[in-house]
């Protein structure tokens, strides 16, 4: 099972990357765990200084930007 | 990227006619207004409502338009920066030449007020100093693309080059005033003992078409989110156009009144409004003889410092430090303030 994380305080660009995410998941049918991390120890555990990121099984994929749902998916896949 | 290249020429040729509509509609706003004023509309040119009713047909359009072109511009110029390059910059830099370049480079580095606790938690361990960081943080919300492009419409190339001058002047300077007073002990412990260092992926590489795809969206974001509040700061701004008396302000807000600029800035600190908001009455008062030092102190308090940032900085500064910081931008601010209504 894969487990996704996506990190951000929680503004406008973190939900946004949360939907995008979700829809990328959706369209891939990934079986997956999709979470949002606001607590600032854990984001700031990944050393990334802008937001939003995202982190599939612990591991840092990007940070600082909301890509598209296509590149999304082929980020997932 | 997925992106297929043969994207680019054709996004190129939208923006390039959608730049020449952009040309042919600023050249034709002021005849539309009078046009739809006193032809369609019928009004006497000599009423208060003509005049009032002219004002926003003109304003409104004009506003939306520059406002569009410098979002755009400004999304563009933005993608080339981030702030994991604009620590690389800062690292290493001394302190002086520290508060001017983050003073400089706090208008480019794309940033919301919610990274402000990671930014300033990276800024630190890696060794850049208290004062230069407050440079950036200072200097990020005051000189903003929105109010710029505002005061470029309404006002000319003269305001805007001020208040961008001045805007980084306070930065740089308030900045390197913390950095003086020695504060590193009001900072979170904890900030301190966090791990330096980065995330250690490559850059990403990014190409045209996701730059100039970063302009579309900061248009899309920044004025599918402030049109509204431009629409009613000139719904007022025509309101007092029209009916208020020439020099109405002039006792109140004037250069004569030694008070008010401080006045102004204490009233503007609390205050949380976005730029498109306040620019147009900030514009309808000055028509009417209030001072462009007081008025611009008054629009920089409200933009500079807003509460949402002060409670988020909360984290990582201790009271004191927060207060210091608050006093310093303060103190700035209505330093300007004189110095314009002293200058002009």
């Amino acid at each position: 099972m894969i487990r996704i994380e996506i990190l951000g305080p929680g503004c406008a660009n973190c939900e946004r990357l949360y939907r995008n995410t979700e829809r990328a998941v959706k369209e891939l049918g990934l079986d997956c765990e999709l979470e949002k991390i606001t607590d600032l120890n854990v984001i700031m555990g990944y050393r990334i200084m802008s937001t939003p990121a995202l982190a599939i099984n612990g591991e840092l994929k990007f940070f600082g930007r909301v890509p598209s749902v296509e590149q999304l998916k082929e980020i997932l896949s | 990227m997925s992106a297929s290249p043969t994207r680019l020429p054709r996004l190129l040729v939208s923006l390039a006619g959608a730049l020449l509509l952009w040309v042919a509609l600023y050249g034709v706003l002021q005849r539309a207004a009078t046009w739809l004023t006193r032809d369609l509309l019928g009004l006497d040119a000599s009423t208060h409502l003509a005049s009032a009713v002219e004002f926003f047909v003109f304003e409104v359009p004009k506003v939306l338009l520059l406002l569009t072109l410098v979002v755009f511009g400004v999304g563009v110029i933005r993608s080339f920066f981030t702030p994991e390059r604009t620590r690389a910059i800062l690292a290493g830099k001394r302190e002086s030449v520290g508060n001017v370049l983050a003073a400089a480079l706090g208008i480019v580095t794309p940033f919301c007020s919610c990274s402000a606790v990671p930014l300033f938690i990276g800024f630190l361990t890696a060794g850049i100093p208290l004062g230069v960081t407050f440079s950036f943080l200072i200097s990020a919300p005051m000189v903003n693309e929105v109010a710029l492009a505002l005061l470029f419409g309404m006002f000319g190339w003269k305001v805007a080059a001020l208040y961008l001058g001045t805007g980084l002047a306070v930065a740089i300077v308030a900045g390197w005033v913390i950095g003086r007073l020695r504060l590193e002990r009001h900072v979170e412990p904890w900030v301190y003992s966090m791990a330096p260092g980065d995330a250690g992926l490559p850059d990403h590489r990014t190409t045209w078409e996701e730059r100039l795809g970063c302009g579309l969206d900061a248009v899309r974001g920044i004025v599918g989110k402030v049109w509204p509040y431009v629409l009613i700061g000139i719904a007022v701004g025509a309101g007092i156009h029209g009916w208020v008396p020439e020099n109405f302000m002039a006792s109140i807000m004037g250069r004569g009144a030694w008070w008010s600029v401080p006045l102004a800035v204490l009233i503007g600190v609390p205050m949380y409004s976005n730029a498109a908001g306040i620019i147009p009455v900030v514009h309808a008062l000055l028509e009417k003889g209030a001072a462009l030092g007081t008025v611009l102190a008054f629009m920089m308090a409200v933009i500079a410092l807003s509460l949402p940032e002060t409670i988020i900085l909360r984290k990582v500064l201790k009271p004191a430090l927060i207060a210091v910081f608050l006093g310093v931008v303060t103190a700035g601010i209505v330093l300007v303030g004189y110095l314009f209504n002293w200058l002009l």
